[in-house]
């Protein structure tokens, strides 16, 4: 495998090394040059104006599959204590759009041990089909059993996409079943799209921690398999719809384990629910201290808001672990994003601009927060808050 | 020529500077305050190393005993954060520990280096007498021959690490010769009866770092406990401090390094006048008279460091590395309060700090004067085409 | 007993930004460094190796470069070190990359009086690409178990008993047999440093050894970017503009325009 540069095409403009990530090129005497830094991604080969770049790959006697054999989109849940995680309706949600627009059924599939009662249910949010793997033992997740019978239902059943939360437990099995499949798989995608010539999944995910933002795709194999973040995508509205359900009975025994669950702790559950929060108020650096904290929980809770902030008001304690949104901590969607003397580092968006409407209080017009504010207001939060607050009291005693 | 660091060296100066912002510089402002270095930080600097940096790895060291620009990378990191730690483990690595080992015994290494290379001992070297400072052939501390004993009696004053130290090279006088008199240097355990701790001094700078004095009465040190010859104790001091200058200097190149990185962060940030205050000339002249200051220092110290692995005679270049970088050092701290304008004098600064911390690199181990005389000397006697 | 580490080179993720003015990332004076839960798996290892006896083998993925990590590594305290290092290897998906893994292991492994007495330790996730992927996937293809997102470990004979983490709140304690894969959080230790002697040792009486295609024998198919399924089309920075109304006026006059704004759009 290796790459050129054309150099009677290319005409140094250098759109190249701008979409290069890794500084693998440079330009030297007006021309492209190829450095040691090159991973080979491609991603330089769409920006060149004059097509000057190619990357040569080895053809080998590949297989060559037939895509068409692979049809429809599947959601895989996950579940805790019978609770199944809210990502898996989200993922039905997005799923539906895009079976939608590839003209394929949409199938929700479980893997547990008591949710017979629970199908009809599953059946609002919407899929076509579900496919409901039972074994007593799936009480509790268990890796190898779930790579095992999501490998064998995969490879009779075919479905070109499949969706699985990105969580601990999805970003165990799913890697494993991808690998047993050979098949591509996307991790933490916070964006899908079909390509509707090739019917090509486009997966968007961050990248160098949420710096950059990578679309993948999985061009000559299927299934195309995504692990996807919480939070980012909507649950649907439910509604009654005609679902087949089908119940696959599997007899795993105790001994046929290779990891054993000796025990489950329950941490102390955490009060805080940011992501599922409707409003959420939000500090940053710019509150300036833990007392001045105490006027945008006042705000949160006129607002009948949940309290988040950015990751230096964790590590000045100024607010708990479990409040910090961004890229090392909580992903929020919700209504309403009110940030708080937050300047806005990149790791700090990704984790709330999918927010539908968010305003940002700052004290600077420049701060990277007011490129993402659909309502930006430019002055002193620790003025502005307080009015904020009567303001709002006095709308919500007029109702 | 090649200016370059060898991978070992830039993996020595990467990591020691990542344990130095990671451990020594969040307490560094404290330890200032206290007058006291950090009893945590203390046993990481042993379980790292640092005490034995340039001692062989059979005596406990990190075996960096012929690669002194190592040595002087090393100290140079750790001064970068913190000067106090730069001084302790500079002073005991380079002029009590190395001195044993490349001077001592093979008995006097079992008994004193290994214990100071591993850092269950600290070390000091002890020469300035209240009436001995720049003029070292006055001193009064006296040891007179008993038996297979000798029996020290006196005082030092200004002992780096004296207070803390359990290892002590003590300068004695043995006799006089005419009118010179007769040096010799004596490996002091402190735990000797009569050796006790004076005054610690409370100072302008590098406050964490421990200053006393000490004082000997009656205290009785066996013969095999000289270091060299009886009434060598003048060439070998000169010697010693030769090397001791490396690691002031690195030291010194290290504050200057920091006082420089923190005045072209202030720069870029601070905006005044509509713009960052790098944008003006006045702060781009200091800056960049800074950074040549330093690297002259730097540059210096590092060709003494190469020559003393090289066996050649780098006592002048060390004297010029040391007067350089000390007044590298003093330049850039000064320059960076200037600076920060009013924020460099306020402790919310490291730069105040800083600043109190370099002017020590200009007087002890030898004054700038001193180096200036040394250099001079040297110079006169055998012409400038010694370089 | 061997335990296996699997480092990767990334560059220092905190620091890379994105220049305001040319919207392009800026790649001055970026570090590269060992990816830091990898850190932490090299840490267990060596406690594992401090207490039960072991032989530690860290191996890394990369260009010539990734050999300044490896040293880093053996400056820790591990004992042997393999690069991988082609420009077959380029190019590489968690697919790919996990084979080539598997390839140089199970060649190491080939000399062991015990095939089966190893462990094989990750971080649980790289900073740069964040996947997570490569830990399941190598473990498929030693066909060992795996235990990810471990932040608790203990072995007792050839039994392991994890900790893992379920959700946010609930912790899974897990046991299994060797051989096994495991990656691990953060949370489970504090990655010592390297120390002088340490370094010296790395670069005076270590060796990191090369293995390129050539020796590692590969499937052509499964390796570099013929074995990856996944391409990366496009790269690019995030745009980040919303329709934006910056309100003014006095501090009542702004706090009644964006309650009516935020009426209008039904959210009060």
């Amino acid at each position: 495998m290796s790459i050129f540069i054309d150099d009677e095409l290319c005409t140094g403009c250098g759109n190249c090394v701008e979409n290069c990530a890794f500084s693998g090129i440079e330009i030297i005497d007006n021309k492209a040059i190829i450095n040691e830094n090159c991973s080979f991604c491609g991603a330089c080969l769409d920006g060149c104006p004059v097509n000057a770049i190619l990357i040569e790959r080895e053809e080998f006697k590949i297989e060559k599959i037939d895509l068409s054999q692979y049809r429809g989109v599947w959601v895989i849940a996950e579940h805790y204590k019978n609770i199944v995680h809210p990502v898996a309706f989200q993922l039905l949600g997005k799923g539906g759009e895009l079976a939608k627009e590839l003209g394929v059924n949409l199938t929700f599939v479980i893997l547990g041990a008591d949710f017979d009662d629970r199908l009809e249910d599953f059946s609002l949010y919407g899929p076509d089909k579900i496919i409901y793997i039972k074994s007593p033992i799936l009480k509790q997740y268990y890796s190898d059993l779930y790579v095992e019978a999501l490998s064998d239902l995969i490879i009779k059943k075919k479905p070109e996409i499949i969706l699985i939360g990105a969580t601990p437990t999805g970003r165990d099995f799913a890697p494993r079943v991808a690998k047993r499949l050979n098949a591509g798989l996307t991790a933490d995608c916070t964006g899908l799209e079909i390509d509707q010539n090739t019917r090509n999944l486009l997966q968007t995910r961050p990248t160098f921690g949420g710096t950059l933002m990578a679309t993948i795709r999985t061009p000559n194999s299927r299934p195309q398999m995504a692990t996807v973040r919480p939070g980012i995508f909507q649950s649907p509205e439910r509604m009654r719809k005609k679902t087949a359900i089908r119940k696959i009975e599997y007899n795993f025994k105790e001994e046929d384990l290779v990891t054993k669950i000796i025990k489950v702790i329950d941490k102390e559950r955490s009060s805080v629910n940011l992501e599922e929060a409707e409003i959420i108020v939000a500090g940053g650096r710019g509150v300036g201290s833990k007392e001045n904290f105490e006027m945008i929980e006042e705000l949160a809770e006129v607002l009948g808001a949940e309290l988040g902030g950015s990751r230096v008001t964790v590590e000045l304690n100024w607010l708990d672990q479990d409040r910090q949104i961004g890229q090392t901590g909580k992903t929020v969607s919700p209504k309403l994003y009110i940030a708080c003397g937050i300047s806005g580092a990149i790791q700090h968006l990704v984790g709330m601009q999918n927010s539908e409407i968010i305003v940002a209080i700052n004290k600077d017009r420049k701060a990277p927060i007011f490129n993402v504010a659909h309502y930006g207001i430019v002055g002193d939060l620790h003025e502005i808050v307080p009015v904020l607050i009567e303001e709002i009291k006095k709308n919500k005693n007029k109702e | 020529m090649d200016f370059t660091l060898n991978e070992q060296q830039k993996m020595l100066k990467k990591i020691t500077r990542e344990f130095a912002e990671g451990y020594i510089a969040p307490v560094a402002e404290e330890s200032d305050q206290n007058s006291k270095l950090d009893e945590k930080v203390f046993q990481k600097m042993k379980e790292m190393n640092y005490f034995g940096t340039c001692i062989p790895e059979e005596y406990g060291g990190a075996g960096l005993h012929d690669d002194t620009i190592s040595f002087c990378i090393v100290t140079e990191e750790i001064g970068r954060v913190d000067a106090s730690w730069g001084i302790t483990t500079g002073v005991h690595c380079s002029v009590c520990a190395y001195p044993i080992y490349k001077f001592g015994t093979e008995d006097q290494r079992q008994r004193f280096l290994i214990d100071l290379a591993k850092g269950n001992k600290v070390g000091a070297f002890c020469l300035t007498e209240a009436n001995a400072g720049s003029d070292a052939g006055g001193v009064q501390l006296g040891a007179v021959k008993d038996g297979d004993e000798w029996i020290l009696n006196g005082s030092k004053i200004f002992a780096t690490n004296g207070g803390i130290a359990e290892t002590l090279l003590v300068v004695a006088k043995t006799g006089e010769k005419g009118s010179r008199k007769e040096l010799t240097i004596f490996i002091v355990d402190t735990n000797t009866p009569g050796y006790s701790v004076g005054v610690k001094e409370d100072k302008l700078g590098v406050r964490a770092s421990n200053t006393s004095e000490l004082v000997f009465q009656d205290v009785h040190v066996p013969q095999e406990n000289i270091l060299g010859k009886t009434g060598e104790g003048f060439q070998l001091s000169m010697k010693i401090l030769d090397f001791g200058r490396i690691s002031i200097a690195s030291q010194c190149v290290g504050l200057g390094q920091a006082a420089l990185e923190a005045s072209i962060k202030y720069s870029n940030e601070r905006i005044q006048f509509g713009r960052p205050i790098g944008r003006f000339q006045g702060i781009q002249w200091k800056i960049s008279d800074m950074a040549c200051a330093v690297e002259s220092g730097r540059l210096l110290t590092y060709k003494a460091a190469y020559m003393c692995d090289n066996g050649m005679d780098y006592s002048l270049v060390s004297a010029m590395a040391k007067l350089v970088a000390s007044e590298a050092a003093m330049k850039a701290a000064h320059s960076a309060v200037q600076i920060h304008g009013g924020y460099g004098l306020m402790k919310a600064y490291p730069v105040e700090r800083y600043f109190r911390d370099a002017k020590m690199g200009e007087i002890y181990e030898g004054t700038s004067e001193i180096q200036r005389l040394v250099i001079a000397n040297q110079l006169l006697r055998k012409g400038a085409n010694i370089l | 007993m061997k335990v296996f580490v699997c480092i990767k080179q990334v560059p220092g993720v905190s620091e890379v930004r994105i220049d305001p003015k040319t919207n392009t990332l800026v790649r001055e004076g970026i570090p590269s460094i060992i990816n830091p839960y990898d850190k932490n798996a090299i840490e267990l290892a060596l406690t594992i190796k401090e207490e039960n006896g072991a032989e530690v083998i860290a191996i890394s993925m990369g260009p010539p470069q990734a050999e300044e990590i490896l040293r880093e590594a053996l400056s820790m305290g591990v004992d042997k070190a393999f690069l991988l290092t082609d420009k077959a290897f380029a190019g590489a998906d968690t697919l790919a990359t996990s084979y080539t893994l598997a390839l140089a292991i199970k060649r190491i492994l080939k000399s062991a009086k015990n095939k089966k007495d190893y462990l094989v330790i990750l971080g649980a996730q790289a900073i740069d690409g964040d996947t997570g992927q490569v830990g399941p996937e190598l473990a498929e293809e030693l066909d060992i178990p795996q235990i990810t997102y471990v932040q608790k470990f203990e072995l007792k004979e050839n039994k392991i008993i994890v900790e893992r983490i379920f959700r946010t709140e609930e912790v899974v304690i897990i046991e299994t047999q060797l051989p096994a894969l495991l990656s691990v959080l953060r949370e489970i230790n504090i990655p010592r440093f390297p120390t002088m002697s340490g370094i010296v040792d790395a670069y005076t009486k270590k060796e990191v050894i090369s293995l390129d295609a050539n020796e590692l024998k590969p499937d052509k198919r499964k390796i570099g970017l013929n074995g990856s399924m996944t391409e990366v089309w496009k790269i690019f920075i995030p745009e980040r503009k919303a329709e934006q109304i910056i309100i003014k006026g006095t501090n009542e006059e702004i706090a009644q325009e964006l309650c009516r704004n935020l009426k209008n759009d039904k959210i009060l």
